[in-house]
Formats: structure tokens, sequence, C-alpha cells
């Protein structure tokens, strides 16, 4: 028992032991001591548990009435230790846990880190061509998906509720794409360093183009609630402003540099996966602000549609096609069907190496458990992911594990402008500013 | 009858799961690339010679791998090669520090690999830096691009490099009071062990598939 007095916690023995009385604080003494300081400055705790701060991010802020005179991110709280993990996994394990980064994009994720192994590996220009078209395809829908999270819980944070109604019905819609194709709804380790898990089911296709007439009718939706709205302009217009030269020092991508009127875009600039053969165009806004960032973000979903319509169109002279390298020494041993539950088995698969080849099975075993083997060296591997350059600098040092993979995660190098952004700001702008910026906590502490 | 057995399948020293079967890896080559680099980088390579004329003393060696040029460079002359790298050779991002451990490579065990894109000609390079784990300082660069701040705390927090006048290096992701580098070698990948019924799963750092 500690002999301090607690002038709010009085105590005394009893015989089932201390009772203490827990009163409350005295407002009188702290409102003397604000008093007595000479200059009227709060400091208040924003996070890591609050509604309008995209998961735990904890904001520091310094007040001087209304307006916030420093920013300061405490982040860190999400850090599940991926990078080490995977040093611990197979190649290909890896990409289970790289897909759980940024757990609103995790299509990005595996794209960057296969990208970046085939590198390693020598083999980018082997992936077979429809295993690129699905890469861009499911990249698309995925972008798709990220934005509607961040406009949606954007507009939320800001006080408008009905779009967000409206973005996760059609995040919905991509979801099921998405669990029609490879099974799983979320971190789906679908792309696999040599191609895409499985194939297509029969009558993807025809699914895929309905899903985009859907999505392009019911994205009005949203444009016709915010685009324009006086309301919505109020919160958004020139708040968050970061320009060009704050955006290149700061190491900021995506839409954030691309409101400042800068079109970089690595699909377009340095293209991957194909990307060179698709007509797209590279959505900027000259404003800077939270308004030409959300701009930016309703305009980009055309231009995944357009991709995804091109791939569709691609991928019907493509039936039957390889979806995965043809290199055994490197390729998955089977394509796996689709359960009712997620991933099934490959009947046909298990009947030969259960029932016909000895060296199958000894194949198929060295090739899961241990995995290939990946020449030493080292590459960085870039995609453009929602919210901007995501990368993996990918190191081996010969063997079937990664040696060391680092991912330059887009959210981690935007949150860095949170400051930039709001100081000298109203206090409630900084929630526009965060939500522009579009950071997911699970890329950015990883 | 039997001796007692240690770990979850009783195998030390042999089960050998690193993958490496039996099989000498060799080490990775560390000379130099001679000209011509090809593409580009032969290039941005004479560029930086003209505008910096200590480039033979301070580049250590030229390695173009995979189709990527690699710039190993002597740490104190890091910020004036950055420098000219950003204002002369409009290299205006730094796309950020990451940091490998290779315990084998003596006095050079801590390597610190910057990323850096031109939009300007669209361009990209990598810097490359070597330290001692005995002396683990290496110049700042958050004066020459703001953005390595977050990265160059980020590698710190995970390697132990000490960045020399960063304005405030302390940990970002791990707890402020945390013991040592996690992602260093000598590192353990951790974990706690599990009883369950008297059974135990041993923590998979102790997992012989994890060794």
């Amino acid at each position: 028992m500690s002999t301090y007095a607690d002038p709010y916690a009085s105590s005394r023995e009893t015989t089932e032991g201390t009772v203490f009385s827990v009163t409350g604080g005295d407002w009188d003494s702290l409102v003397t001591e604000i008093g007595q300081a000479k200059e009227e400055r709060v400091v208040v705790n924003m996070g890591p548990q609050h509604p309008s701060t995209h998961g735990v991010l904890r904001l520091v802020l310094e007040l001087e009435g209304e307006t916030v005179t420093e920013v300061r991110c405490g982040i860190g709280y999400l850090h599940t230790g991926i990078e080490k993990n995977i040093e611990f996994r197979n190649w290909t394990q890896a990409t289970t846990f790289v897909t759980r980064m940024d757990y609103l994009a995790p299509l990005f994720n595996e794209a960057a880190y296969c990208l970046g192994v085939e590198k390693l590996l020598g083999i980018t220009n082997d992936v077979p061509e429809k295993a690129s078209v699905i890469r861009v395809m499911m990249m698309e829908f995925n972008r798709i998906s990220s934005h509607m999270v961040a406009l949606g819980t954007g507009a939320l944070e800001l006080g408008a509720l009905s779009p967000m109604i409206f973005c996760f019905r059609e995040r919905e819609k991509v979801l099921d794409i998405f669990e029609f194709i490879s099974g799983l709804r979320m971190n789906m380790a679908y792309i696999r360093p040599g191609g895409v898990a499985q194939d297509l089911p029969a009558g993807a296709v025809d699914k895929i183009l309905a899903t985009v007439k859907d999505l392009r009718h019911s994205f009005k939706d949203n444009e016709k609630l915010l685009v324009g709205n006086s309301i919505w302009m109020k919160r958004t217009e020139g708040i968050g402003y970061l320009d060009l030269a704050g955006a290149t020092t700061l190491g900021v991508t995506g839409p954030v540099i691309r409101a400042t009127g800068l079109p970089l875009d690595l699909r377009k600039i340095q293209p991957y996966s194909g990307y060179e053969n698709y007509k797209f165009d590279v959505v900027t806004a000259d404003t800077c602000d939270v308004y030409g960032r959300f701009l930016i973000r309703i305009n980009e979903l055309e231009q995944s549609l357009r991709i995804i319509e091109q791939c569709a169109e691609k991928l019907k002279s493509l039936e039957g096609a390889p979806v995965m390298v043809a290199d055994k020494k490197i390729a998955w041993p089977a394509q796996l069907a689709i359960g009712a539950d997620g991933m099934g088995n490959s009947l046909n698969h298990i009947r030969e190496i259960m029932g016909t080849s000895m060296e199958s099975l000894i194949h198929h075993f060295k090739l899961v458990t241990e995995g290939f083997r990946v020449p030493a060296g080292q590459v960085y591997s870039a995609v453009e992911s929602p919210r901007g350059e995501l990368g993996a600098h990918v190191v081996s040092d010969g063997g079937t594990r990664p040696y060391r993979v680092h991912f330059r995660e887009p959210s981690f190098n935007n949150l860095q402008s949170t400051s930039a952004m709001c100081e000298g700001s109203m206090v409630a702008d900084i929630i526009g500013a965060v939500a522009s910026i579009d950071p997911v906590m699970g890329g950015v502490d990883r | 009858m039997s001796e007692d057995k240690k770990g979850m399948f009783g195998a030390q020293g042999t089960g050998d799961t690193s993958g490496y079967g039996g099989l000498v890896r060799s080490a990775a080559s560390t000379g130099s690339t001679e000209r011509p680099y090809g593409g580009y980088f032969d290039q941005v390579a004479d560029d930086l010679e003209r505008a910096y004329p200590d480039f033979a003393d301070a580049i250590e060696r030229v390695v173009v791998d995979r189709g990527e040029l690699t710039l190993h460079i002597k740490r104190e002359r890091l910020v004036e090669v950055a420098l000219i790298l950003r204002d002369k050779l409009k290299f205006e991002m730094s796309m950020g520090v990451s940091g490998v451990h290779y315990p084998e490579d003596t006095n050079r065990e801590l390597h610190a690999v910057y990323h850096l894109l031109s939009i300007t000609n669209n361009q990209r390079i990598r810097l490359e830096v070597s330290v001692a784990d005995t002396d683990p300082h290496i110049p700042s660069l958050v004066e020459v691009w703001g953005g390595s701040n977050w990265n160059e705390r980020e590698t710190f927090d995970m390697f132990g490099i000490v960045f020399d006048g960063h304005p405030g290096l302390t940990r970002i992701l791990m707890p402020d009071d945390w013991q040592g580098h996690p992602q260093r070698k000598d590192y353990a990948l951790g974990g706690i062990g599990v009883e369950y019924k008297g059974a135990v799963t041993p923590p998979p750092s102790d997992r012989r598939t994890y060794k």
C-alpha cells in the first residue's frame, strides 16, 4: 500500500481490505491553473480510438482557441511485424502476409510484391498475358472498392451520411466479384509469383460486364449527392491545402499530388502488367485541396471501369489460356477450384500425386513446403495503388525465403503531410484533411 | 528407452528447412558493373560526374542489376551527392529509406537504401550506404527531402541506424521503451509458447520450421 494520499480517492481500512472512495476531479483548481497561464493554449489528444481518424491514428493537436497551431501524428498502433514475419516464410507464403497490410487494397500489395519477386527471378516477361490481364482487372476493381471506402467514410466524417450508404453498397458489388473469382472478399492472396492463383470461373466475363454496367449507373447517385453540393464544398474547398512543392519534398503521391495538377500516375509513366495497352486518362485537379482530391477519386472510378471493360474484351479471346508461368520449378503445382467456402482442391491433381506419379508427389511436396529459390539481389518494384506509389524493396540472398522486404507504403508517406495541411486551420478541418489523404493504418504501420 | 526430445519434432540441428537443401549458396557479388550500363544509366552517371567532380572518390561502386542502377556511396558524401541529385539531376522525390542487415558483411553490416524518383526525366535510381554495426551513423537527408523524416525514424526503429542531424529521431512503430531493433537478423522472431492440457506448442522462434 502506498502512503501517498490521492486527493480524489480517499481510502479507509476495513476488514475486507482497503476501500477507496473516488470523487470527481477538482475543476476549481484546474480552472485557476489555466487562468494563470499566459496564453490560451490547449493540447488535445485525438485518437487513437476516434471515429474520424481512419483507424488507430493518434493526432496530438495544439490549439489556440479553434485554431490548430501544431499537429503531430502518433502511429504504430497497428504494427504487425509483417516485414519481419515474411523473412521466416517462403516466397509464396509471403503473399498471404503482404495482402493484409493495406487491407483496403490487398491486390495492390500482392501485385507490388509479386512483380518484385518476378523481377528477381527474371521471369517478368514470362508471366502469361492472361495472368496480367486478370491482375489489371482485379486491381482496377480494387481501386474502385478502395475509393468507395475513401469517399464514403470521408463524407461520413464530415457529416454526410447518405454517401456512405451508397458507397458501401457499391463496394459490396465489387467484393462479390472478388469472392466469385478468388473465393475470398478481402486478403485473398490471389496474385502469386508467376501469375494468379486460379483461372477465372465459368461465366466470369459476363458477370464482370454486368457489374461494370451496374456500377456505372450507381456511381451517379454519389455524384448527384456531393459534386457541387454547397454544404460539401464549404467543408472541402480550400481545406487541407498542399501545393506541388510541398507534395514532392514530402514524398506524397496518389490523388493528393494529382490534386496539385501533376499527372503522376505510374500506370502511365512506368507501366507494369501491360498497362501501356489500355486506354485511360490520368485524372488531375488544380485546387490542391480536399475538394480536388475528392473530385479525382470520383472521376477515377470511371477510368477504372473503362480499363475493366478493355480487360473483359481481352479475356474473351483468352479463354483457356494459362494463368501461371510455364516453369514448373516456380509455378504452383495445381490450379485450385473455388469451393463453396473459399479455395477448394483440384481433384485431378490429387489423383495424379496420390495415385499415379510419385515424382509429382515429391515435386509438389518440395515446392509447397520448401518453395522455390530466388537468385540473390535486390529490386524495387512499384505500382500505383489507390493511395499512390506502393513500392516493394525485395532483397534475396538466394534462398527460398525473402531476405528482406520493405514496403514503401503510400499511406505512410502521405500521412506525414498532415502537419503541413492542417497547421493554421480550424480544428474541424483536420477531419476533412485526414480523410482526403485516405490513410489506411494497416498500411502505415505494417 | 529413447532419449529426451526437445522442440516440436525432436529435430536438433539436422532438420534443415531453410530451403538451401544442402547446396552452397554463392555470396552476392561485390564487384562494380563496367560501362556501358545500358538504358539511361550511362546518362545519369555522366551527368553526376560532370556536376560532382569528386564522383570517383564518393561513389564506391556502381551496380546495374536486373535493370536497376545502384550507387554505393560513402556516408560522408551522402548529403552532397543527394543535393546534386536533387538540384542538378532532378531527382525531386525520395521514395524512402529501407534498411537491410547483412551480419556477414563485416564492418558494413547495416545498409541504408534510398530509392529516388525523377519526375522530370522519369528515372529511378537507388543509393546505398553501408556502415558498421559498431558505428551506425549516417547523415540525415531530412534537409534534402523532407519526407525522409518518418522513413529515417522507421529505419532507426527497425535497425538502430542513427541518422545524424535528424530533427527528432525517435521510435515510430515500436513503443518508445522497446528494447532492441526488430528487423535486425540477430533479433529473434519471438512469440509465446502455448500450453493446452499438458501439451506445449513452442513459441515460433523455437519451432523447427522457423529456424
